[in-house]
This record gives structure tokens, sequence and C-alpha cells, in this order.
């Protein structure tokens, strides 16, 4: 199996005492911020993007994918334990999983995540290590009319089909992809967008975009609504160590969550929540106590948080074969490849072995790692969780301000980043989703180049899109992607069941 | 997935301020990405697939989406009834942004850790703590650890004032 020798060598990679120090490093302050409320993946990895001036691509994304693995571990806790979702791929987890801390059974909720999220975690990178090379034989017969329409499909997936409204994640989608056309043209030099500032000419910085809608528009998000309700935290309760009948009813779970995560995941559509849902309803089918749930069901707590993990590792499948990002995160850390001068794709493969297979090596370590760090260590994270809400929060908008302040110098980024922080809010204010803006932000510049060359190469003929037959079938299926559901409702139209009002 | 019943929506509708406001200001975006897009100049060399294309493309789709986004809002809106229901603290909203305006404004004359400092207690103050002096302790020593660990292992120079140049003057630069 070439895969396997692939990834033998990723493992001496990625098992040099620096790289392990690099994947500890990204794992525990992973776990850190998936735990804290306010911070999330997108923002860490967006705050360390200057390290990659400092450090070399491998150590710099086995940190970030650390990061990454991590987050997802320590979103867990705090839906169990508070039950306020960190992200939105932990809902489904604090609908159990809160009930069962209540019950006093924490404990048994957060080892079933954990040990969850390290089943699917460690199933999910051996789908990578396995699916990646499958994927690249594939894509290496794209031409640049095809790349241009999956990215329409990736655009029209992430942003019309997973959120509530098809026109806000369109409209989001479409203003990240216009801050990403801010700046000189490279292919003809032009300026375009900058409004007669100098300061915009080389484009604006996806880290004060990240930051201002992360970090700015959360805090005020939350400090407007904060005095409204405070958030009671479950102390720690009952064993770690989960019963016999625990095991029992988890193990299925834990493999059909994986089932569910992957495969979605790993399509360049992306979306963790769509699994964590699709994962409850499931488990809810099978399982033979169904009256549980809601009431805190054991299997409500491992499918979901399996599925979350798979998915976040399928995510990595279009993002190193294809160059394809399909969440917020995913968009960052291709802003990582480019600030190297790497553009992932099918030939990053051939050409560094070493990063992706150290990288891919470095899952399998990190989740062993997050193993440790989320079970034995579980009391020190839920020491993080009584932050005092006014230190947390002043504190991340410090770091935030440094973050976006540091790479420039220039205040012009800073007034860029509270503007953005402010549209974020009346974003989150009027349920408009904001991965749309960062992925739009980073595609849309690569999806207009391979525009711009399909086009060249077609001498000006706008059919080259609907005339080779994968780039066409990749737009019907976009087409149906966007047009399906409402069809589709068109045509169920007579019964009612509709309840008034979208979540 | 997509917006509830239209029927529904359309039997209590009544247009939604805040809606309205925003599906006008995405319209009035794409009209604005309009006019700059055409005041780019294009040579003829690229006269098919120019730098104007993609953001001429890119404003007609969000000059559409504001269309809809305004029928939307007519139509009674969108907002979330939860979110509805909510009315948003005006003081905590008021602290943070004095906080970040007194910050840009600060950075650069007084130094990255003072205007840390005033930041770090208006948005602890917008979140109801009361104690400024502990704030501000808590926000001095935050932003001098994130100040020299940027500096030092990023590599990253945040704008400086006599605080920071005083500090790394009497004990050389500390490693973060």
């Amino acid at each position: 199996m070439d895969a396997f020798s692939q990834l033998l060598n990723g493992f001496a990679v990625a098992l040099t005492p620096m790289n392990l120090l690099w994947c500890l490093l990204g794992t525990t302050l992973g776990t850190a911020i998936g735990v804290l409320p306010g911070l999330g993946p997108a923002l860490t990895i967006a705050l360390l993007l200057p390290i990659t001036f400092k450090v070399e691509p491998t150590a710099a994304f086995i940190l970030f994918a650390g990061i990454y693995y991590g987050a997802m571990y320590g979103g867990s806790t705090t839906s169990i334990l508070l039950n306020t979702p960190g992200e939105s791929a932990t809902i489904v987890t604090a609908l159990e999983g809160h009930k069962m801390a209540r019950n006093g059974r924490a404990g048994a909720a957060l080892a079933t995540a954990a040990i969850g999220s390290f089943v699917a975690g460690t199933i999910g990178t051996l789908g990578i290590t396995f699916l990646a090379p499958v994927v690249v034989d594939w894509a290496l017969r794209f031409g640049p009319a095809d790349y241009f329409s999956l990215m329409v499909f990736a655009f029209v997936t992430v942003s019309a089909v997973l959120g509530s409204s098809a026109v806000r994640g369109l409209a989001t989608l479409f203003f990240g992809i216009w801050l990403g056309l801010i700046g000189v043209d490279l292919q003809t030099g032009q300026a375009r967008f900058t409004f007669g500032l100098p300061e915009l000419l080389d484009g604006i910085n996806v880290v004060v975009v990240a930051v201002g809608l992360f970090a700015v528009g959360e805090t005020l998000y939350v400090a407007s609504r904060y005095r409204f309700g405070k958030d009671e935290i479950i102390p720690l309760s009952g064993s770690l160590w989960m019963t016999l009948e625990e095991w029992k009813r988890s193990w299925k779970p834990w493999l059909r969550g994986a089932a569910i995560g992957f495969p979605i995941g790993a399509m360049p559509a992306g979306g963790a929540e769509i699994p964590t849902f699709l994962s409850y309803y499931a488990e809810k089918k099978f399982s033979s106590k169904p009256q549980e749930f809601g009431k805190g069901a054991i299997e409500g707590v491992a499918g979901p948080e399996a599925a979350n993990n798979a998915s976040a590792a399928g995510v990595l499948v279009p993002m190193l074969t294809l160059g394809l990002p399909t969440s917020a995160t995913a968009a960052i850390m291709l802003s990582a490849f480019q600030s190297y001068g790497i553009n992932p794709g099918p030939l990053l493969l051939q050409s560094q072995p070493q990063l992706v297979w150290g990288l891919i090596a470095s899952l399998f370590i990190g989740n062993v790692m997050l193993l440790v760090l989320n079970l034995p260590l579980i009391a020190i994270w839920v020491k993080l969780l009584q932050i005092p809400a006014p230190l947390l929060y002043a504190g991340i908008l410090v770091f935030a301000t440094i973050g976006t302040y540091g790479i420039t110098q220039s205040p012009v980024d800073l007034i860029l980043l509270y503007l953005i922080g402010g549209i974020g809010y009346l974003m989150r204010r009027y349920d408009f989703p904001a991965a749309p803006v960062i992925i739009g932000m980073i595609l849309g510049p690569l999806a207009e180049q391979n525009f711009r060359q399909a086009m060249t190469i077609s001498a000006g003929d706008w059919t080259v899109f609907f005339t080779r037959p994968l780039s066409a079938t990749i737009l019907a299926l976009a087409a149906l992607a966007l047009f399906g559901p409402k069809l589709y409702q068109l045509a169920m139209r007579p019964k009612p069941d509709h309840v008034p009002g979208d979540a | 997935m997509t917006s509830g019943s239209q029927e529904e929506e359309a039997a209590r509708a009544r247009p939604a301020i805040g809606e309205t406001i925003i599906g006008a200001g995405v319209l009035v975006l794409a009209i604005v990405m309009f006019w700059q897009a055409m005041l780019i100049p294009v040579s003829p060399l690229y006269a098919k697939v120019g730098p104007t294309v993609v953001p001429l493309m890119t404003a007609a789709a969000l000059g559409l989406l504001g269309v809809l986004l305004l029928i939307d809002a007519w139509q009674g809106g969108w907002q979330p009834e939860e979110e509805k229901t909510v009315k948003p603290d005006r003081a905590a909203l008021l602290w943070i942004i004095a906080g970040l305006v007194l910050n840009v404004a600060l950075i650069g004359p007084a130094g990255f850790t003072i205007a840390s400092i005033i930041l770090f207690v208006c948005v602890a103050r917008g979140f109801g703590s009361k104690a400024i002096v502990r704030d501000a302790l808590i926000g001095a020593a935050f932003a001098l650890i994130a100040y020299f660990g940027f500096a030092t292992t990023l590599g990253i120079n945040i704008g400086s004032g006599w605080l920071e140049s005083t500090i790394e003057r009497v004990i050389g630069v500390e490693g973060g």
C-alpha cells in the first residue's frame, strides 16, 4: 500500500521531538480555546498566522491542525458543563450532554465525548490517509473550468444549503468575495475597490476580517445580552469511568457517528452541523431507550460528538487535495499555505510529501494526546470555565488588537477590524452566517483566477463551463443544491407542517 | 432549511425596520461596487476576461440579493423571535465601543500597553465589572505578557510607547 509507506514516512516527520512539541502545544491550545466560550479555532489560527514567517511549514501546520482538532474536543466540555455551545457543531452535544450533567453524570458525558472524539477522529484521519490519494488521482484531470465549477459548488453549499436562509448565506458569501477582490489585481496590476487608500492596495488581510467577525463581533454580541442571562456551570460530577452499560450504549453511536461525519465532511460542501444533527436523529431511532432522549441519553452525546470530529477530519480532504476550504478554519489554513507560497491542490501530495504526510501522522498523534488531555486532565479545563466573563472578553479584545495591529502597525487595519466587528455584530443579531465571508474572501480570488484562465483558454467563450462534461455536471449539482430545496418545498406545499419562523 | 412558509410570514406582514436597513445597505454596497468596478481601466489586451468581469458579477449578485432581502424585510423580516425579544444592552455596547475608539486613538501616541489597559478596563466595565483598579492591573499584566510574547516569539513589533521602552531598558529584552 503506497499510502501506508507514505504514512510511515509521515510518522518519521511528526515524531521528531520538535514536531511533537508543536503538536502538544497545538492540541493544548486547541483544547483551551475550545473550552473557552468566545474563542474558536478559526480566530486562534488567524491570530497565529504571523508564525508562518518564523517557523517552517510542517511545524506550523502541525500546530494549526492540533488547534483545529483540539477545539473540537474542548468544545464538547463547554457544551456539557455550561450549555452554551462554543460552536455550531456542538449544539447537539449540549442537548443531551447538559441534561446528563444536570443528572449528575457529567463525568460519563465528558468521557463518552472524549473517547468518541478519539475513535471518530482516528477513523477520520485513516479516511484522509486513504481517500486523499484517490481524490488526487481524480483531481489531476481537472482543468481551470472544472475547478471554477467546483468552487461555485462549494460556494453554494457552504452558504446557501447549510444555513437557515439561502439569500442571507449568499449575501454574506458575496460580501466576502468582494472583500477578497479589494487590492491590486495580480494579473493586470489594476487597483480594485481601494477607494484611493494606499493601505488597501495589498488587499485586506484575512486576519483582520476573521478577528473582526469572530472576536470583536462576538464580544459585542455577547455583551449586548450579557446581563440577561448568567451561565451556570455544572460542577464535575460522577465518575469519569463509564459503566459497562454506558460503554455498551456508546460504541455503536461512535462508529455510526464517524460513518456519518467523515463522508459529509469530505464532500466539497463541508459543514459540521449537518452530520451532528443526522447522527442525533439516527441515534434516537436506533436507541433501545428512545424515551431517554431529551432527558440525557448518552447515545445523543456519543454519536454527534463522533460525527463532529470525523467531519472535521473529512474537511481536510478537499482542503489538502483540491485546495478547497469548506469551513472558516480550513479557509484560514489555506491562507497559511498561501503565505508560504504553497498551493494546496492535487500536486501538493507530490511536491510536499513531507508536509502532507507529516501533518496527517501528527493528526493521529494529536488524537492520542487529546484523549489524555481531555480525560485525566479534564479538571484543569473546567477551571478555565471559571474565568469571569469581563476579564475573558477584555482579554480577547486586547489579544485581537495585538494580532491585528502587529501585522502592519497601521491604524487603518484597526479601524477596519472594528468596522468589520460592528458588521459581525449585526450579522449575529440578524441571523447571517459568518463562515461564508471568510470562505468567500479566500476562495473568491482563486475562483476568479480559474475563471479567467478557463476563459483565456477558451478564447473568451462563456460556454466552456457547460460544454466540458465534468464542469457541466458539477454546475448542475450546484444548481440542484441551490434550487432543489425550494422546489421540494413547493412540491410538498399542501402539508402545512412547518412551524413558522425557522430556527 | 430555507425561510419558513411565505404565506404565514405575509399574514402578519409588517415591514421590519432593521431588516429594511440591512437590505438597503446591501443594495447600496452593490451600487457602489458597480460604480467602482466601472472605474477600473481595462486594457484591450484583457478585454474579454479583464479585471472587471468578476467584480461586476459580484456587484450584480449582491444587488440581486439586496433586492431579495428588501422583499423579505417588507414581508415582515427574518430576525429570529428570540433576538427580537431581547433588547440589546446599550450601555454595555457603548462601553466597549468607547474602549475600541480610545484604543485606536491612543495606540499610536501612547503605545500599545496604555491603549490596551484602557481597552481592557472599558470592555470589563461593559461586562459589568466595577473593579477598575483590579481590571487595570490585570489588563497591564496581560498586555505586557502579550507584548513581549508577540515581540519575541513571533518577531512582531507592536507599537511601543514610553512604558514598553522603559521596561525594555530596565530589564533588557524579556523572554515571553
